[in-house]
């Protein structure tokens, strides 16, 4: 178990800079997820810390050893690739064990961990086979005893699972938080799939453009993401995000075609007029016959069964809303709802930034959470 | 990947410097040796600088070996061994591929196993057709009891002669047939379901597909019949007329051991002989790699 | 392969056809139907159709000696050829794929003998490899006779394996090399994960991987040795001296057309094409089996 720090990294192929200077502190033991769309420069920085791209400027160390022109064997990580990268020649066992064949591990030595780290996967009975003869799920499992084997500091984790069908994710997900509970061995994941990151993460980061959006507990980003990119990343429905013109005095977002969404004047009482950006979950909306309710166009109903999620239009941009399934919807029928103002989050219109309730300006508080983070 | 191999990298790099010298200097000494006088090209060792007879020696071998009628047809033979494969080789390839009949995994068959016996294993009888095209019609004819007399077609000493045993081998053929089944056959069904018939799917959408493929067959193909050789000694009796460049090679080493070979004039006539395949296979190199490796599959 | 098959147009399928099948016909399938009716036939003196003989042909040809002579060399010279110029151009396929600093222009280099005729590219060693002029004669002033091709059998041999073996460099290359290039980059990096050194992972992973077209190369460069090296043996040494260089399809020329023996010539091109159709029997074994890699 080692901690992982990520200093000022930078890194730019052909005078194309693709990780703009990060930073980062993993703790000993600690999960991370590295969460972004693809081309964020996430896997970059995860092989940046592997050894298997160079890194540009800035600094990275494990366990307090920087390790910057050392090779990938010299720097005691695991990894487990997208593909799997296993090899088609080998057999499994010997997939699992070549990292110890090379450590020049006596034979009987390596069969015995080879047998034990098979065992704990459930994969002992495919020890003979060759690659191209096991499933999707078994060859995952190979590619992780291999990384397993070696008792690493750190494990590495690319994209290990979008290559496996929904349900077969869904369960090895379960193995990998499982196998860190057990092993309690530092982790980075990348993923571009924000319910794995927040199922398995102890903390997310969330990349765009090559550049840190936000860390934070999964429960942190979900309810205060920091900035309108992670609020439109993060939760299933992402947080609805309506543009509209804020005015103080009423404590009202009013919108383009004229209606009004009301937000909590407790919670920014010194806020200027102006452009504002608002965003809500979609469980946040309520049904209702009220007249002081905002009225949607829903288009289309998609029936989950436990309940639906209406797809409507509001002041000329699509907003998402939970209901009931047992509530009589029909698409093309308007629909009268509420939005609870303590609900309502706000984002600063040009930035994306989000306005802390604490913070009374909204120029201030764009410099407040650049610091902060 | 970080790898501090400063050694290796050494190595590696001096392995491929001396590999790239040793391979390349065949091209060069000839060059060299092409470009001296008779009495410095004999010299022990050959000065390695090159110099200034290249013109001279070139002119000289040039009217002496007759090459001005053996590139002519080289030439045209080249050509017309490329244009004639890869029109073969396209139709054929769109029959066995796009069409539907009985017989067509028989005729796949026919065609394909002629890559198993090159030309030069069967040298002698493809020899007696060429003399005699119409041999095999007659034979069959007199097999039939009839006995028929058929005028004598002889290809010795011509074009033809020299082209169509060439073409008929089913490289060509085999290259088209690999392209044609990557192509994904909806493409046929939609060109069919926009009412194209088999003549205007073939000109309208696979040639335009099959572009690059034609130029890495084009180019594999000219290099290839440019420099045949054994074929043409054989084919071609009227040296005046129908020698081609390679064959002229053999006429520019002494046989016996009486006489000092004059190397510069024939390293000067071996320049005049490669350059053509070779320019071909460094402007096009990039064709003839991926046609030649699509032969693997 | 059906599904392909669009069109259903018969007469169209057997016009574009046709013009292949003629071809193949005349100057493939009759050539070599009429080599095995030559090989167990005799020519009459005085014309007429020939005479069925049975085996005699080929008792002819493997009682002499000459003939096993002719045999021995071509397979040394096969086996020889083959190995130098896959041993090289894989060694230095596996150097270029490491893409070090100029590996595309050494790439596009090795490539190039590929493009040089075998008569050319023998009449270039026979004359760099000379006795008497060139750079091997700078040896012989020094220790006169220590290299004479000309007279000396196993030096004119070993002149046209070096020769065929660099003019093949160039194809096998480019082989090597696209077989390098398609193994995935995470199979190398998963092997740098793992602790393996470069040389290492050559040796376990990179050259175990193109063992598919290592495979197919030997049969191919064999199949070639035996064939194309008339060009060869015909510029630099006329089968000699005393028949150390004479090769198979050489000696089928030399008795089909310089001693006009069609029977004889005949007889010892099937058991040239019996070789060839055996090597490349061998290939289609060993192509399935490259399917249980994948």
């Amino acid at each position: 178990m080692s901690n992982i720090s990520i200093r000022k990294v930078r890194k730019t192929y052909d005078k194309n800079e693709v990780v703009h200077g990060v930073d980062l502190e993993v703790a000993a033991g600690e999960f991370v997820v590295l969460l972004g769309p693809s081309g964020c420069g996430k896997s970059t920085l995860l092989r940046m810390v592997a050894g298997l791209e160079a890194i540009t400027s800035g600094e990275i160390a494990i366990g307090n050893k920087i390790v910057n022109k050392l090779e990938p064997r010299e720097r005691g990580c695991a990894m487990v690739f997208q593909n799997y990268a296993l090899y088609p020649h080998m057999s499994v066992a010997e997939n699992i064990g070549y990292a110890l064949k090379i450590a020049r591990v006596p034979k009987v030595e390596r069969n015995e961990k080879i047998r034990s780290v098979a065992e704990t996967l459930n994969i002992a009975d495919f020890l003979d086979r060759k690659p191209a003869q096991l499933s999707g799920g078994q060859r995952q499992r190979v590619a992780m005893g291999r990384a397993m084997i070696r008792e690493p500091k750190i494990f590495l984790y690319d994209e290990p699972l979008s290559n496996l069908d929904a349900k077969l994710r869904v369960a090895m997900r379960l193995e990998i938080r499982k196998l860190h509970q057990r092993l309690g061995t530092t982790t980075l994941f990348v993923t571009h799939d924000q319910v794995e990151a927040m199922t398995l993460a102890d903390r997310i980061v969330v990349m765009n453009k090559g550049i840190i959006e936000q860390v934070g507990t999964p429960l942190e980003i979900y309810s205060r993401p920091a900035s309108a990119y992670v609020a439109g990343f993060i939760g299933s429905p992402s947080l609805n995000m309506i543009k509209g013109v804020l005015n103080p005095e009423t404590a009202t977002i009013t919108l383009n075609d004229g209606q009004a969404l009301q937000y909590d004047l407790k919670r920014w009482p010194n806020l200027h007029a102006g452009e504002i950006i608002a965003g809500f979950r979609a469980e946040a909306v309520s049904l209702c016959n009220s007249s002081k309710s905002l009225t949607l166009n829903p288009q289309f109903i998609e029936e989950l069964g436990v309940s639906r999620q209406l797809h409507c239009e509001l002041a000329g941009e699509q907003i998402i809303v939970t209901s009931q399934s047992d509530h009589d919807v029909k698409a093309g029928i308007p629909l009268h709802v509420t939005i609870e103002p303590g609900q309502i989050q706000l984002f600063n219109a040009q930035t994306g930034v989000r306005l802390e309730t604490e913070v009374y300006d909204v120029d201030a508080s764009v410099t407040q959470i650049r610091k902060a983070s | 990947m970080i790898e501090r191999t400063p050694i290796l990298n050494l190595v590696s790099q001096a392995i491929l410097c001396i590999a790239f010298v040793a391979i390349l200097s065949p091209f060069y000494i000839v060059f060299a040796a092409a470009s001296h006088d008779f009495v410095t090209v004999n010299k022990v060792p050959m000065p390695l600088l090159p110099g200034g007879h290249l013109w001279e020696n070139l002119s000289e071998v040039w009217v002496k070996a007759n090459f001005g009628q053996a590139m002519r047809n080289s030439l045209i033979s080249a050509v017309a061994v490329t244009v004639g494969k890869i029109s073969l080789a396209s139709i054929s390839a769109f029959s066995i591929v796009f069409f539907n009949y009985r017989a067509r995994m028989l005729v796949f068959w026919l065609i394909f196993i002629t890559l198993m016996l090159p030309l030069e294993v069967r040298i002698v009888p493809t020899y007696a057709v060429a003399a005699n095209v119409l041999s095999p019609l007659k034979s069959m004819l007199s097999f039939l009891g009839l006995s028929i007399t058929l005028p004598e077609w002889n290809l010795l000493n011509t074009y033809p002669g020299l082209v169509l045993p060439l073409i008929a081998t089913a490289t060509g053929t085999f290259l088209y047939r690999q392209f044609f089944m990557t192509i994904p056959n909806e493409l046929a069904e939609a060109a069919k379901m926009d009412g194209a018939g088999p003549i205007r799917f073939f000109w309208q959408i696979l040639m335009p597909l099959s572009k690059s493929n034609m130029a890495a067959l084009a180019a594999i193909m000219f290099v290839y019949s440019w420099n045949q050789y054994l074929w043409p000694l054989l084919v071609v009796t009227d040296q005046q007329n129908y020698a081609t460049a390679t064959m002229q090679l053999q006429k520019l080493v002494p046989s016996g051991q009486a006489e000092p070979p004059v190397w510069n004039t024939a390293m000067a006539a071996n320049l005049i002989v490669l350059l053509p395949p070779a320019l071909v296979s460094i402007l096009l190199q990039r064709f003839i790699v991926r046609g030649l490796i699509s032969t693997e599959k | 392969m059906d599904k392909h098959a669009t069109f259903s147009n018969t007469w169209l399928a057997t016009a574009l056809i046709i013009p292949q099948l003629l071809l193949v016909f005349v100057f493939f399938y009759w050539p070599t139907a009429e080599a095995v009716y030559w090989a167990f036939t005799l020519e009459q003196p005085f014309g007429g159709s020939n005479q069925w003989v049975g085996m005699q042909n080929f008792q002819t040809v493997f009682n002499d000696s000459k003939y096993w002579n002719s045999v021995i060399v071509s397979i040394i010279f096969a086996l020889a050829t083959t190995a130098l110029s896959l041993i090289i151009s894989l060694g230095l396929a596996l150097l270029v794929d490491r893409r070090l600093p100029g590996h595309q222009l050494f790439s596009f280099a090795y490539f190039i003998p590929y493009a040089m005729a075998a008569p050319a590219a023998g009449l270039a060693f026979r004359f760099i490899f000379a006795p008497s002029a060139g750079f091997m004669a700078a040896i012989n002033e020094w220790y006169p006779n220590l290299w004479n091709p000309a007279t000396n059998g196993s030096h004119a041999l070993l002149l046209i394996i070096l020769c065929q073996s660099w003019q093949s460099i160039g194809y096998n290359f480019v082989f090597f090399l696209a077989a390098l290039q398609s193994i995935p980059r995470t199979l190398t990096e998963a092997g740098a994960m793992d602790g393996a050194s470069v040389l290492r992972r050559m040796a376990d992973i990179q050259i175990p991987l193109v063992a598919p077209t290592l495979f197919f190369l030997i049969i191919i460069n064999l199949t070639d040795s035996f064939v194309n090296s008339f060009g060869i043996v015909d510029i630099t040494t006329h089968g000699g001296p005393a028949r150390a260089t004479d090769l198979m399809v050489y000696k089928i020329y030399f008795d089909g057309f310089k001693a006009q023996d069609y029977s004889l010539a005949a007889a010892e091109s099937i058991v040239l094409m019996l070789l060839v159709i055996a090597l490349t029997f061998f290939q289609f074994r060993f192509v399935e089996r490259r399917v249980h890699y994948n």
